[in-house]
């Protein structure tokens, strides 16, 4: 016999009612009082780090992955559940939660703190200068595009690294005649493509040619100097410079990197990140000398500047406006940045921090031949562009990453890439 | 006379579709016609949405991708899956065993069998370069005009186990009196599988076939995976795929969320579609007397 009972189902029914509330408003509530919120990306290096400078003045670090953490500070700014302060990239990317009016200007905190302004290299701490007032400050170490090179090919192909784009040219027919994939490329991964582009539109057009699309808009890519970029970044490809199967190579796994330890090509353009990236996956290719470093090539007849860079100045703690322990948060950024040991902790680790003066810092610790190079390479530089993935607003980047890829895999002509990005 | 169950007993199905799937929907047709970055609220714009939509190549290509990945899946699974399914429901002696084999894949979750091919495939470390010959110069994922078969292909793989697994227990249940009849009147095997196994199975192919269709339209851990979002280029990026990077890359919520309510019609209207043609709803006995 089936026995009907109401009130069995009807409490299964309230407790499952109560256990979905309860999901709604789980996640940490942030009330006033208790230890001011950190977010920043998961790094097994940097995070020890972050983790005591945060503990020690009182607050408290959660960490996300890469994708994750980019939509999640995009969810939670504005909403009840956001930091108090949050690492971000500057540039653009930092400027649509200014214009959404979420951050704090840090400009008065650096006014009023005698010597805080000098403590970081201009150029970096421009990187989150929106609109002539400053709402991040540097919290790690600068990471500018260099050019890899594979010191033992070079060496038995009886070739120098290229100084100049028609030194890259030949180049690449020299390895490709000798069976050695000229450059790596991870083109699965459109960022990996953007370097080029990047730094090849500062050599022809200048920096000013970016720039002007990021203010202006999305008709300021019908420069000439863009197309001129976008033909040589095809005339690169068609070369055979990125061999036959970098479409479906990622960097995240560490294909273009373990190419150029292994050999097989002979130059990398990547981030400064590169080298610690080559310590942890091929050791001895760096200890015994094997791994080269260069500027990326000058360009003859180009009105941009030799000794510009392009890549990430450095990644910045902002502080939301809506945050119910400001005076904690802007202590925290005003006195822990440039915080001897903090820095002292982050040149142990391998980062080049963008802080004044640490080049003799940098020449005792390990790698000091790397790192001095790389602070020596920003503070020359006259410019610094931020990766335009992160200085323009999302929706543009998203088609711009598109469309570049296009461009490499040649399914689009130069003049296609520039209509369609013109188009906006 | 047994009673029916009381309602009660299917509250808390319908309190999760409400809040899990009705809810969300609702909210999605709402930001379909508006505006909204993510940050800040979401400003009403009409149907500018729409139109955009009707007027985005990408969008269209997206789909077009969509629909050969859904033909294509739906093509090799079926034959093979029906063939493995109502094999396993033999009674062979090797049956058991190969059956778990090729149950592997059911095990593995999507990441994993993404990260497994995509690791397999690899143009410079991969198996297919170990291997070498001509294998070695396909560029299985790097090759626009390849990469879309090989997600279809890595799909099949991982979802031919559980359509085999259907038709072995439809297969099972097909009454046994059915074919000791045929064998009398003198049917071969190949008139036995096309006159009984076939129709009976009728039903269970067409659940499979939905599962198929209405699984491709939402396809998208795989291939975000195994080509890097929809790479080479845009050579793989389906319409799911383009959803997500319109809404959690470029941040256009209100757009990608147009995307999705098409996603969502076109979705219920072709499995609506597939059981009006197919007479699914009827669900007359294929057995006589039963």
């Amino acid at each position: 016999m089936f026995r009907r009972s109401r009130t069995r189902p009807l409490i299964a029914l309230v407790a499952m009612v109560a256990a979905v509330a309860a999901c709604g408003t789980s996640g940490p509530s942030s009330g006033g009082g208790g230890p001011f919120k950190v977010w920043a990306l998961q790094d097994p290096v940097l995070n020890p780090i972050e983790k005591t400078s945060i503990e020690g003045a009182g607050g408290a670090l959660e960490t996300f992955g890469n994708d994750p953490y980019k939509q999640k500070v995009r969810v939670a700014i504005g909403s009840p559940n956001a930091p108090d302060v949050f690492f971000n990239w500057g540039g653009g990317n930092l400027k649509e939660y200014v214009d959404a009016g979420k951050i704090e200007d840090l400009t008065p905190v650096l006014d009023s703190t005698s010597g805080l302004k000098d403590a970081f290299l201009p150029s970096v701490l421009n990187g989150a200068k929106i609109d002539g007032k400053y709402y991040g400050l540097p919290m790690r170490g600068m990471q500018p595009v260099v050019l890899f090179y594979n010191k033992d090919l070079f060496t038995s192909a009886g070739v120098q690294p290229p100084k100049t784009w028609d030194d890259l040219l030949k180049l690449v027919d020299a390895f490709k005649g000798k069976n050695i994939q000229p450059i790596a490329l991870a083109g699965s991964q459109a960022w990996t493509e953007l370097m080029w582009i990047e730094y090849l539109l500062d050599r022809v057009g200048g920096s000013e040619v970016f720039q002007n699309i990021r203010d202006k808009g999305p008709a300021g890519w019908k420069d000439p100097a863009v197309l001129e970029a976008a033909t040589k970044v095809k005339e690169l490809v068609d070369r055979g410079g990125f061999g036959t199967n970098y479409a479906s190579v990622g960097y995240d796994v560490g294909g273009a990197s373990t190419i150029l330890a292994q050999g097989k090509a002979a130059m990398h353009l990547m981030g400064s990140w590169e080298y610690v990236n080559q310590l942890g996956q091929s050791p001895d290719f760096v200890k015994n000398d094997k791994l080269g470093w260069v500027t990326f090539p000058s360009l003859a007849g180009g009105k941009g500047k030799p000794d510009t860079v392009v890549g990430n100045a450095s990644n910045y703690y902002s502080i939301t406006k809506s945050s119910k322990s400001l005076d904690a948060a802007k202590k925290f950024v005003s006195t822990a940045l440039n915080d001897e040991k903090y820095v002292q902790s982050l040149i142990d680790a391998g980062d080049v921090p963008a802080v004044t003066g640490v080049k003799e810092k940098l020449a005792k610790a390990a790698n000091s031949q790397y790192t001095t190079w790389i602070y020596e390479q920003v503070e020359k530089a006259s410019t610094f562009q931020l990766s335009w993935d992160q200085d323009l607003p999302a929706d543009q980047a998203t088609k711009m990453l598109t469309q570049l890829q296009e461009l490499f895999l040649g399914k689009i002509t130069p003049q296609a890439f520039v209509d369609a990005l013109a188009q906006g | 006379m047994r009673q029916r169950p009381s309602f009660w007993y299917a509250a808390p199905a319908f309190a999760f579709f409400a809040l899990f799937a009705a809810l969300p929907m609702v909210l999605v047709v709402f930001l379909s016609f508006t505006s909204w970055d993510g940050l800040g609220t979401p400003q009403p714009n009409g149907v500018d949405n729409w139109a955009r939509l009707a007027d985005d190549g990408q969008a269209y290509d997206a789909v077009g991708r969509t629909a050969i990945l859904m033909v294509v899946s739906w093509l090799v699974q079926t034959p093979i899956a029906l063939l493995i399914g109502v094999w396993a429901a033999g009674r062979q002696r090797s049956r058991a065993v190969l059956s778990s084999i090729f149950f592997l894949p059911l095990l593995l979750s999507t990441a994993a069998i993404a990260l497994l091919w995509k690791v397999m495939l690899d143009p410079n470390f991969g198996v297919t370069q170990a291997l070498g010959g001509p294998l070695g110069d396909i560029q299985f994922l790097g090759d626009p005009s390849i990469a879309l078969y090989t997600v279809a292909f890595v799909i099949t793989w991982q979802y031919v186990p559980f359509h085999t697994l259907l038709y072995q227990g439809a297969a099972r249940a097909i009454p046994r009196n059915l074919y000791e009849a045929a064998t009398i009147d003198g049917a071969g095997r190949v008139r036995q599988f096309v006159h009984i196994t076939l129709p009976q199975l009728r039903y269970t192919i067409i659940t499979s076939s939905i599962l198929m269709i209405v699984g491709s339209l939402t396809t998208f851990d795989t291939v975000l995976i195994l080509t890097d979002g929809g790479g080479p280029g845009t050579a793989s990026r389906i319409a799911p795929l383009h959803m997500y990077i319109t809404g959690f890359s470029g941040f256009e919520m209100g757009y990608a969320s147009t995307m999705a309510v098409l996603l969502v019609v076109v979705g219920t209207g072709l499995s609506l579609l597939v059981m009006r043609v197919t007479g699914y709803r009827s669900m007359n006995s294929q057995q006589e007397g039963a």
